[in-house]
């Protein structure tokens, strides 16, 4: 199988302290990826090295083939990766319309964005309605949409999203994965950073344990919610 | 009457040139939340340079249009200062971006008194003079006079201010920089090339105070290694009157600025019964500035918390 993304012996390393340590994953084109953990696992770690947010301290990235380890944030992002941070990273001061716009900041295809956002308006009705407001002003659950909608701006080929449903009352986040269902039925690789893990494993193909910054079991996500350690430590069993 | 609209005219001046200053100051605070403190020498630069080539040309060419001579000033001046403020960038801020606040605010004090020095070597201490390129023709409006130069520089800073407002409003550029001044790692993942942007922001501000630097050369008839001081801490006020941070704050904080001096100047003697002077007038400025912020901390437009571009 071809892969899209594979992070081989990455490690991370903040002064002294050892986040993530010698961990290898990979994501096929297409496919949804879940990485669970707990607090502290390493999972955001993971997703800032790999995004080119952080210098990794050992390891490599290759995304389509191409090596992107040590590469900046931003270069990173115009290959066709992007990451929705942690906490959704919205422009506060900016409209829901220019933060769309930024998220189309690297292309020039006129054409394509000006499709991509009906897109964008049509999969989020909820953003068609506040596109003049201050992205700051929105609920955490539509900033949540926001973020998601800007990083579709991107026509990225993968995301990495970090815990979209932190914070989010239970109906919100049925329809935040709802949205993450219908993108990555368009094509796009996901890996998806959770605590949910219910929600991570039932949504994704194949699924990953962080502990510590390194990686205690992989496998098929139906697997995974089979296991007895996976079940008592993130399943609540 | 006359009195009252002579220093509105004069005030409005003055006030469009430390606007012009102001910006500077502020783009950079909003994006960096780093106080560029040689931003005053480098209108400095633009002054003694571009009094430099307009000397030079008056000497070689004395038949040639003082619009042109002007204009060829500004024409050097404005790389000029851009290239140093690109160089000052690099080599003094970005090393210490992850540095203590305090770091990169001491090296930026450093900057200006090194800027001071060079501008000292080559152009001496003296003051020097404007040469008289410019036509001076004084026009009559309800009793007040306005100088030919007092109209071009009202004119000139509005033209400014108004693109720049649309710059960062509407281009990409001014998106890139709104976005990262919001967030420096947000606008990175959106495939903005951060330093270019911060580059691209000082080369802005620095073109601005090349061309303030040239306006209160011209506006005064001279210049001096010395005359950035005084402005530059007159334009960082103004910029944290109208709220350091916000674009519309630095132009109005500016414009308030001048406004203030030239009537503080004005009627400083009438209010005091003669005791204190025209010679008071930066007293009275900073006076009112401090009055401001004791009420409005964030300044005029300011938002707590910082309101950016
Ligand atoms: N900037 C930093 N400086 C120092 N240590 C850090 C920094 N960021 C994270 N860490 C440490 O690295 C480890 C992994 O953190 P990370 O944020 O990657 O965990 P996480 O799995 O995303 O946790 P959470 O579920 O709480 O978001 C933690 O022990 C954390 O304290
Ligand atoms: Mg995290």
């Amino acid at each position: 199988m071809k892969t899209l993304l594979s992070v081989n012996q990455l490690s991370v390393a903040y002064g002294g302290i050892h986040a993530v340590r010698e961990l290898s994953l990979t994501v096929a084109p297409g496919e949804m990826v879940c990485l669970i953990g707990a607090n502290g696992a390493g999972k955001t770690s993971t997703l800032k090295a790999v995004s080119g947010l952080l210098e990794p301290h050992g390891g490599s990235v290759h995304f389509e083939g191409r090596s992107i380890t040590r590469r900046p944030a931003h270069e990173v992002a115009r290959l066709g990766l992007t990451l929705v941070p942690e906490g959704r990273g919205v422009f506060p001061l900016m409209s829901v319309a220019e933060n769309l716009m930024m998220g189309a900041y690297a292309r020039c295809d006129r054409a394509g964005i000006a499709h991509d956002l009906d897109r964008v308006y049509t999969l989020l009705p909820r953003l068609t309605e506040r596109r003049t407001q201050l992205a700051g002003l929105l609920s955490g659950g539509e900033q949540q949409m926001l973020a998601l909608g800007r990083a579709m701006m991107a026509r990225p080929r993968l995301l990495l999203l970090d815990e979209p449903s932190m914070g989010l009352a239970p109906l919100m986040v049925q329809a935040v994965f709802d949205i993450i269902r219908r993108i990555a039925a368009d094509g796009v690789a996901v890996l998806l950073v959770e605590q949910n893990a219910h929600l991570a494993l039932k949504t994704c193909a194949h699924g990953y344990v962080l502990e510590n910054g390194a990686v205690t079991l992989a496998g098929p996500a139906a697997e995974l919610s089979t296991n007895p350690a996976v079940r008592r430590a993130y399943l609540g069993e | 009457m006359d009195i009252f609209l002579q220093q509105l005219i004069n005030g409005l001046v003055l006030g469009s040139v430390y606007a012009l200053v102001a910006l500077g100051y502020t783009m950079v605070y909003g994006i960096l939340e780093l106080i560029n403190f040689a931003h005053g020498e480098i209108t400095m630069m633009g002054a003694m340079v571009a009094l430099a080539v307009i000397g030079a040309l008056a000497l070689a060419a004395p038949g040639l249009p003082g619009v042109l001579v002007l204009g060829a000033g500004l024409a050097v001046a404005i790389p000029v200062c851009v290239a140093l403020g690109l160089l000052i960038e690099r080599v003094a801020y970005r090393p210490l971006r992850h540095a203590p606040r305090l770091a990169p605010l001491i090296t930026a004090i450093g900057v200006s008194i090194i800027l001071q020095n060079i501008a000292m070597l080559i152009w001496g201490k003296q003051y020097i003079p404007f040469p008289a390129i410019l036509p001076q023709a004084r026009h009559t409006v309800y009793g007040a006079s306005i100088t030919n130069v007092q109209i071009a520089i009202l004119l000139l800073a509005t033209g400014i201010m108004l693109t720049l407002i649309l710059v960062v409003r509407k281009t990409r550029l001014g998106r890139a920089m709104r976005a990262t001044a919001q967030s420096r790692q947000v606008a990175s993942l959106m495939g903005v090339d951060v330093n270019r942007v911060i580059a691209a922001t000082f080369a802005i501000g620095s073109a601005l105070a090349a061309v303030a630097g040239v306006m209160v050369s011209a506006y005064y008839g001279l210049a001096h290694y010395y005359m950035g001081f005084l402005l530059g801490l007159k334009a960082f006020s103004a910029a944290v009157l109208g709220g350091i941070g916000n674009l519309a704050g630095a132009m109005l904080g500016g414009l308030l600025l001048g406004l203030i001096e030239s009537f503080g100047a004005g009627y400083i003697g009438d209010l005091t019964g003669g005791f204190l002077g025209s010679n008071y007038q930066d007293v009275f400025a900073f006076f009112v500035l401090i009055t401001v912020l004791v009420f409005r901390p964030s300044g005029l437009l300011g938002v707590r918390g910082g309101e950016r571009a």
